[in-house]
Order: structure tokens, then sequence, then C-alpha cells
């Protein structure tokens, strides 16, 4: 789908309609509806195990040997950013960010778009020159270089550190703000979600059981009365005791 | 005073309490590679001058050495060797190329595997030797059946570890590859063929030294130039000293091109880090 002309289709990039997915006898989708917005940040939680990583490899289409039915509608122009950086170790950092690229431009894109995440300078580096942030950083560039109408993201900051994983928070808020893909983030953080998402979903049952949209001012400040109490009504939602710990 | 500046800060750095154990092989030592062969050297020179070693069983290093100049002289050493390093370039050329074929086809097609990775284990199993009879009945005993004979003894390894090297390359790569939705072409020449490199690399080791000892079958059996032929000849005259200026000049050459692989192997391979750096 590659509407650009105005109408319903243009604002919803990512429709999906009684999607369904298993693995042999279980059932992880089962008949989900999900809608996301041209430029709308939605940050997707769920237990462990709930689907969350099924839906989102559902949508960037990397599920060819999985069995399930439903409608699946997203951008030909998507990017994937894994929880691993997932880097080529053989080529040089700014070769990595081009990969996809085609055309006598990647170079000046690739360039631009490692300057964006601040690792201007290290294009000729090889990734394991870099740290676990860095690393993830490049693999931000390489996901936006291409402008994609669709950024999926499953987990990227899990394996960081709490310090790296704030700094990345802010990138990719400031990234989001500038190239106004619709995002899907995938995530086991709820501080995170609540933070950078306009609407946090939750999964549950192979559904979507909560649709909670996040109206506060960015940037969102723990200390925000407001900031904790959809904090507190997401852990309800996910079966964990606020009060406690 | 100039002294106890300079010792300063070794008694800095010096460990508190016990050192640490070192897991590394530790630092590499200088021409470490060439400390085994000087041994081996040393030892036969010393039997050589004790009277030990009797000259019909090995001749001296120096006679060797005095030979080797007069083969030299007249000619016959460069003309033997031309033709046996045409010979060995040529099949490891051909062979280099096929086994990587065979190995990209095997490896990224299951059908290909199935087609043709049980034929080349089967050849695996059989000693380049076991086929000259056969291949001399097919090709004479011409050229042709000599580079065919050292491009089948190449192939295998270069196919082996390439193949290896392709079937081991991380599937999130390939995952990636399909995320960033690359052509088929842009996927092999940025993923698939560096990936499989190192593999490619050993078979490469493995296949010059391969050359040079498909070259040594061959030339023995029926040839009337080589290497080989050299030393079968000095064989019927009972000349042990031309016979191990052919066994050094192998040995030579199979060190030389195992060392210019290794030099590729360093080159193209700089982005990994490993033990042995």
């Amino acid at each position: 789908m590659a509407t650009h002309a105005g109408g319903l289709t243009a604002t919803c990039p990512v429709r999906v309609q009684g999607l369904v997915r298993g693995f042999g006898d279980r059932t992880v989708l089962d008949g989900l509806d999900l809608e996301v917005g041209a430029g709308e940040f939605v940050a997707l939680l769920g237990r462990s195990g709930s689907g969350k990583s099924t839906l989102l490899r559902a949508l960037a289409g990397l599920d060819g040997d999985v069995t399930g039915s439903g409608l699946v509608d997203v951008p030909v122009n998507s990017s994937v950013v894994f929880q691993d950086a997932r880097l080529l170790p053989w080529q040089r950092v700014l070769d990595n960010v081009v990969l996809g690229l085609r055309g006598s431009a990647a170079s000046e894109r690739g360039r631009a778009a490692l300057a964006e995440v601040g690792l201007a300078g290290r294009e000729r580096a090889w990734p394991s020159e870099l740290s676990g942030g860095e690393q993830q950083r490049v693999a931000l560039a390489r996901a936006l270089v291409s402008e994609p109408e669709l950024l999926l993201a499953d987990e990227p900051f899990g394996a960081l550190d709490a310090l790296t994983r704030l700094r990345m928070h802010d990138l990719l808020r400031e990234l989001c703000a500038r190239h106004r893909p619709a995002v899907l983030l995938v995530t086991h953080d709820v501080d995170e979600a609540v933070t950078l998402a306009d609407r946090v979903l939750l999964l549950d049952a192979g559904r979507i059981a909560v649709d909670l949209a996040i109206d506060l001012p960015t940037p969102r400040s723990h200390r925000q009365p407001q900031f904790l109490a959809y904090r507190e009504s997401l852990l309800r939602a996910l079966g964990v005791d606020p009060t406690e710990g | 005073m100039t002294a106890s500046v300079l010792t300063r800060p070794r008694t800095a750095t010096a460990p508190a309490g016990k050192p640490r154990r070192r897991l590394k092989p530790g630092r590499p030592i200088p021409f470490g590679a060439a400390v085994g062969p000087l041994l081996l050297l040393a030892a036969w020179a010393l039997g050589s001058a004790t009277g030990w070693l009797d000259s019909r069983t090995l001749s001296a290093p120096w006679t060797v050495v005095t030979t080797a100049g007069d083969l030299i002289a007249d000619g016959r050493l460069q003309d033997n060797l031309a033709v046996s390093a045409r010979r060995a370039a040529l099949g490891l050329a051909i062979g280099t190329v096929i086994g990587t074929v065979l190995a990209l086809v095997a490896g990224l097609s299951r059908w290909g595997e199935a087609v043709l990775d049980g034929p080349i284990q089967i050849k695996r199993a059989i000693p380049a030797l076991a086929l000259v009879p056969l291949l001399i009945l097919w090709l004479g005993i011409g050229e042709q059946m000599k580079v065919t004979t050292i491009t089948l003894g190449v192939l295998v390894p270069v196919y082996i570890h390439t193949h290896n090297g392709l079937r081991s390359i991380d599937s999130r790569y390939v995952e990636l590859g399909e995320s960033l939705r690359l052509r088929r072409a842009v996927f092999l020449r940025r993923i698939v063929l560096p990936g499989a490199l190192p593999g490619f690399l050993l078979g490469m080791r493995f296949a010059v030294v391969g050359a040079w000892l498909a070259l040594v079958v061959v030339e023995q059996i029926n040839s009337t130039s080589g290497v080989g032929y050299m030393m079968d000849l000095a064989r019927q005259y009972g000349q042990t000293d031309v016979i191990i200026v052919g066994l050094v000049l192998y040995g030579l050459l199979g060190l030389l091109s195992d060392g210019a692989v290794r030099l590729a192997q360093r080159r193209a391979l700089s982005w990994r880090r490993t033990l042995a750096d």
C-alpha cells in the first residue's frame, strides 16, 4: 500500500483486521484488530509471551513460516529495529546504514543519518568498535535513513543499561518528531511506553485489551501526577500491584 | 635520578596480590613460525657433520645447497619448477572456482544441496591418488589428466569449508536482509559472500597445500617434466641430494602459498577480533 493521496488510507498507514497467528496448537494472536495513524507513536505492552513480538513480526512480514490468517495492511516503506543492533560485523558503520539504500546519493544520506544520531565521524569504524548504545544508534540510523512511513521497534532498548536507555528515549523522540513515521514500539517497560507514546496498547489473550491515549505534554516526567496515573492503570492492567516495589 | 624516574611506573603498575591468570595464549613470539623448522635444520646439519647420518640415506644440507646451485645453473630447476607451478596454479584456479560455485549453489538452495552435497562428500572419501588410474584411461597421461587431478583435489576443501561458512551465517542477518527488502544480488554481495569468506579462506589454506600434494602424485606417474619428475629420475640414480632439493622446494612452495593465503585472510578479515590476534 503506497497511497499518499488523501482519504482514510493515507491517515491510517497500518491496518490489521482479524489477525490470527499460532505456533502449533497454541494460538498467540486471536482475531486482533489494530490501526495506527500516520505519524502516530504507539507503544505495545504485554506480559512475556503475550504475542507482542509475534504481532510486530507479522507487521514486518517476517513470519513467513507461521500459520495464520487475517488482513495486514502496512506501508511498503517500513523499517525494523531489532532488540540486538544486528549490524553486519564485516561492514563498516556507514555501509551498515546504507545497506538497504539504492542510488548515488546513498552515501550522503547515510552520513546525514549518522550525524543525526550523533555518530558523525564514526563512518569508517567497525561495529565491534562501538559500544552497545552506539550500535543501537547505528541501527536507528539504518532504520530511518530510508524515511519509512512505519517504524517497527522490537524492544530496541531492552539490552541497554538504564542511563543509556534514557538517552536513547530522548534521541528516539527527537528523531520521530523530525521524520514523523508511524511507530509501533514493542516494550515490556511501562515507563518507557508512557514516556514515549501517543497511545499505549496492552496485548492480552491474543487481542488488544487496553487502548490508552496518553495526553501529556512532552518532555514528560515521572514526577507529573498524570504520568503516575497512566503508569498505575497500565500496571494494574498488567496484573501488577503498583503500590508494591 | 633518571633511572628512578624511569622505574617508577613499573612499580606503580605492579599487581598488589597474586597475578590474574591469563587465558589468552600470550604475546606472539617474533618469527615464532621459524623456530620449529630451524631446530629441524640444526639437527640435520649436526647429524650429517658427525657422520651419524649416512650421505646415501640423506645428503648433508650443504650438499643439497650445492646441488640446488648446480640445478639452477644448468636451468633444470627453473624449467621443472615453471612446469609444476603452471599445473598447480591452473588446477588451483579451476578447482577454486568450481568449488566456490558448487558451495554457493548447495548453500543457497535445498535442491542444490540435495543434488551436490552427496557426490562431493563421496569424492572427499576417495583419495586423489585412487582416481589417477581412471583419469589416465579417460584423459591420457598429458597435461589434461594432471590438471584435472589437481582440480579435483582442490575443489573438495574449497567446497566443504565455503559451504560450511555459508550454512553458519547467522539467520538473524538473513532476517535483516528480508526486513530491508534487499535484492538478491545485494543480499549475496553484502551478507552471503562476506559471511562465507572466513570459511572460504580456510578452505583455500587446505586447497593450496592440496594442490601441491596432488601435483606430487601426478608428476611421479608417467611424467617427463616437473619437480616430481626430477625427483623420480633422481630416485633411479640414487641421488638423495636432488630428491631433497625437490622436497625442500615442495615444502617452500606449500609454505609460501599458505603464507599468502594467511596474509589475504588477515587483510580480508580485519573486522574480526579473535583469540590469535
